[in-house]
């Protein structure tokens, strides 16, 4: 479903992402775990199309097309949702005008029929149910004044409605109270399917035992430096960052002996 | 032959013709005032940015008398949504039409200016008229002044609520030639009355228009006066809009200005707060492209205590157009525990357009709270970037960022009708 070859990626003349290589598969769900600062949010945004982000090298195929040439509304239209860590506020839109302008606008980039006042409402009512939301907040302005849960719940909220093909959730669970990471887990879980995947970014393990990946990778650096199985979580909650990063300077001693 | 001479001339002929008019004398302090003061340039504190002067350069005929020739039908084109249901009021060229008017409410009362200045309401005139020029020293107020002919004035009784807007349409028929209109109406809303005003701008057929209006309005104790401007007039059309506000007494103010056109639009609006715990509202959205000029001067005056009012400005500023905000407040001494807040936010969607704010705060009282703030800054990218992220592509993702800024004034009309209709022409202006 996508593949990540030799990204590279940075902004004004800092290197941010620096040769990632990723594959996701259709019903896969993987996640990617790193120390702050280590490119995973960068990685989000490169994927989803925001323009700060210079890539200089490399390219991501989604679903067949080269994703890095289309704008972001075009990516969502393709099936690729992003989660965002700090969802922005937008004074004076009413978050149901908002997910009803952004459900219809797929539906149109697909050709679909647009779906109309009942249909819309239908469909809300059903994924409010699932992800414990109210009425109320979603006639306020979008996430203006939201608390951190409501903005995470919001989130996965609106990939419920969207129904994408590839969820990039950016730290969906950070900051969520036990209960709400279940409403989320179960959100996301209610996704899962043999065609779609999702690419969960977390620095908790806890995440990991509602939403049970397939895949771990430890991005540091700018680079997927290790893979493995949910295992792999255990080890880094456990342990931290630091055996990884001993890991690495090993590998590149023993790199830098190869070359003598 | 120049402006100067031409109203010189003018204004002979007026004081000759019309010499028995009670408002004869007024005329004539104003268009010694007007002499005095010349038409400010920028070197005028309050005209530092509105180049008004560009605008005398041209040739205008200004009709101070007579009906012009303008039909029900013509006045078609610019009725405003609800209007069967309202009371129209039209000036022409800015005469007051009355041919053309239509009162539905039977509490109203409108009457010629000229007429209410020898009747029972002589002494309102008297005592009001005219008010707006302790505020605004410059000859464009004494302009309209010294030419004031007639106009309307319009009433309402003790405790009447006038449930029907009023609607005001100032029409320029600028098919021929360049009109310089200028429109003068006093408004007078005795105690516990209620009034609502929608007022709007047109000029018809391709030479120049400048307005230059002025509207006072008296309001007394436990009155409420509503106010709603909407400025779409086209882009040869200019006006300098006064609208002054006296609370007389405990009441409340709402005005709304939503700017949307026009070559050179000036605004001053002020209100008077000569009552302890009045309160008023100021609202402005002003939403502008081409080479448009907009400018909004406010007048907050404490003068007794315990008032309150809010002001908010918003503005998007599009293309070449240019922006100003002024907003005094004065708190006079004995005005303590005033409340007086103001905001003006700008965003510039163009490299090329500008926008100059300013606050000015005078208190002369200790125990008050005032707070003032502006902002000029660019769409916000973060947000485009969401709603684009959403699969909402960029220009509706921009429209909806816009119309999100400008909602929390458009929120203010409260006729239906109304605004609909404002929500329509901003989408317009959007290109939806
Ligand atoms: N807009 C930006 N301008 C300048 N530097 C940036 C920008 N965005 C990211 N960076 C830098 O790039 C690096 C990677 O940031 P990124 O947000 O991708 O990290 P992260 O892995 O998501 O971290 P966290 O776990 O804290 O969310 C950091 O050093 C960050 O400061
Ligand atoms: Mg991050």
């Amino acid at each position: 479903m996508l593949t990540i070859s030799n990204l590279h990626a940075g902004i004004e003349d800092k290197k941010i992402l620096k040769g990632l290589n990723l594959e996701i598969k259709a019903g896969e769900v993987h996640a990617i775990m790193g120390p702050n600062g280590a490119g995973k949010s960068t990685l989000a945004s490169v994927l989803a199309g925001r323009q700060d982000y210079e890539v200089t090298e490399g390219s991501v195929e989604f679903l067949g097309k080269e994703l890095l040439d289309l704008a972001p509304e075009e990516r969502a239209g393709e099936g690729l949702f992003l989660g965002f860590q700090y969802p922005v506020e937008i004074p004076g839109l009413s978050t149901t005008n908002f997910i009803k302008t952004a459900v219809n606008e797929i539906r149109k980039y697909r050709g679909q029929d647009t779906l109309d006042a009942v249909a819309f409402l239908k469909l809300m009512k059903e994924k409010m149910a699932l992800m414990n939301i109210d009425q109320t907040l979603l006639s306020r302005s979008l996430n203006e004044g939201f608390s951190g849960g409501e903005k995470k719940r919001n989130e996965i909220f609106q990939m419920a409605m969207i129904d994408p093909k590839l969820a990039i959730l950016d730290e969906t669970d950070s900051g969520l109270d036990i209960d709400a990471i279940r409403i989320v887990s179960n959100g996301v879980n209610k996704l899962r399917s043999k065609d779609n995947a999702v690419l969960l970014i977390t620095h908790y393990q806890r995440l990991l035992d509602y939403i049970v990946p397939d895949f771990v990778h430890v991005l540091y650096n700018g680079r997927i430096v290790k893979s493995g199985t949910k295992e792999l979580a255990l080890e880094l909650e456990e342990k931290g960052y630091d055996f990884i990063k001993n890991e690495i300077n090993e590998d590149e001693e023993v790199s830098i002996a190869e070359k003598h | 032959m120049n402006m100067t001479e031409l109203f010189k001339d003018q204004f002979a002929q007026l004081q000759a013709e019309d010499k028995d008019s009670k408002l004869s004398a007024v005329r004539e302090q104003a268009f010694s005032a007007f002499n005095e003061f010349g038409i400010p340039t920028v070197r005028h504190e309050e005209w530092k940015y509105t180049r008004i002067g560009t605008l005398f350069a041209k040739d205008y005929k200004s009709q101070v008398s007579g009906q012009p020739n303008f039909s029900a039908k013509d006045v078609d084109a610019y009725r405003l949504p609800g209007h069967k249901e309202a009371n129209e009021l039209v000036f022409v060229n800015g005469q007051f039409a009355d041919k053309l008017s239509t009162i539905r409410s039977k509490d109203l009362t409108v009457l010629h200016l000229a007429e209410a200045a020898k009747n029972e309401y002589s002494e309102i005139v008297s005592k009001h008229f005219g008010h707006s020029s302790d505020y605004l020293k410059d000859g464009i107020n004494a302009l309209n002044t010294a030419f004031v002919k007639d106009g309307i004035f319009i009433h309402v009784k003790r405790s009447k609520i006038i449930e029907e807007p009023v609607y005001i349409y100032n029409i320029t028929d600028a098919a021929a030639e360049n009109i310089l209109a200028q429109p003068r109406s006093l408004i007078y809303l005795s105690e516990n009355a209620q009034l609502q005003i929608i007022e709007t701008f047109a000029t018809r057929g391709t030479e120049d228009s400048f307005t230059n209006q002025i509207m006072e309005v008296i309001v007394e104790k436990d009155a409420r006066f509503e106010y709603c401007k909407i400025q779409n007039d086209s882009a040869n059309a200019s006006q300098v809009s006064t609208t002054h506000i006296r609370q007389t007494g405990t009441s409340y103010v709402n005005a709304i200005i939503v700017s949307l056109n026009g070559e050179i639009v000036r605004n001053n609006t002020n209100v008077v707060m000569e009552a302890p715990h009045c309160e008023a509202h100021l609202y402005g959205l002003y939403f502008q492209k081409g080479n448009s000029h907009i400018d909004n001067h406010t007048i907050v005056d404490n003068v007794m205590p315990h008032c309150f009012s809010n002001e908010l400005y918003k503005g998007m500023m599009d293309e070449n157009s240019t922006g100003v905000f002024n907003g005094k407040i004065f708190v006079r001494q004995p005005a303590q525990k005033t409340n007086a807040f103001q905001s003006n936010k700008n965003i510039l969607l163009s490299n090329n357009a500008s926008v100059n704010t300013k606050p000015q705060l005078e208190i002369f009282a200790d125990d008050v709270k005032c707070s003032h703030g502006c902002t000029i800054g660019q769409l916000d990218e973060e947000g485009l970037f969401y709603l684009q992220s959403r699969g909402i592509p960029e220009k509706i993702a921009k429209s909806m960022l816009l119309v999100g800024f400008a909602s929390d004034i458009l929120d203010k009309i409260n006729l239906p009708h109304i605004r609909t209709y404002v929500d329509h022409l901003v989408a317009e202006r959007l290109g939806n």
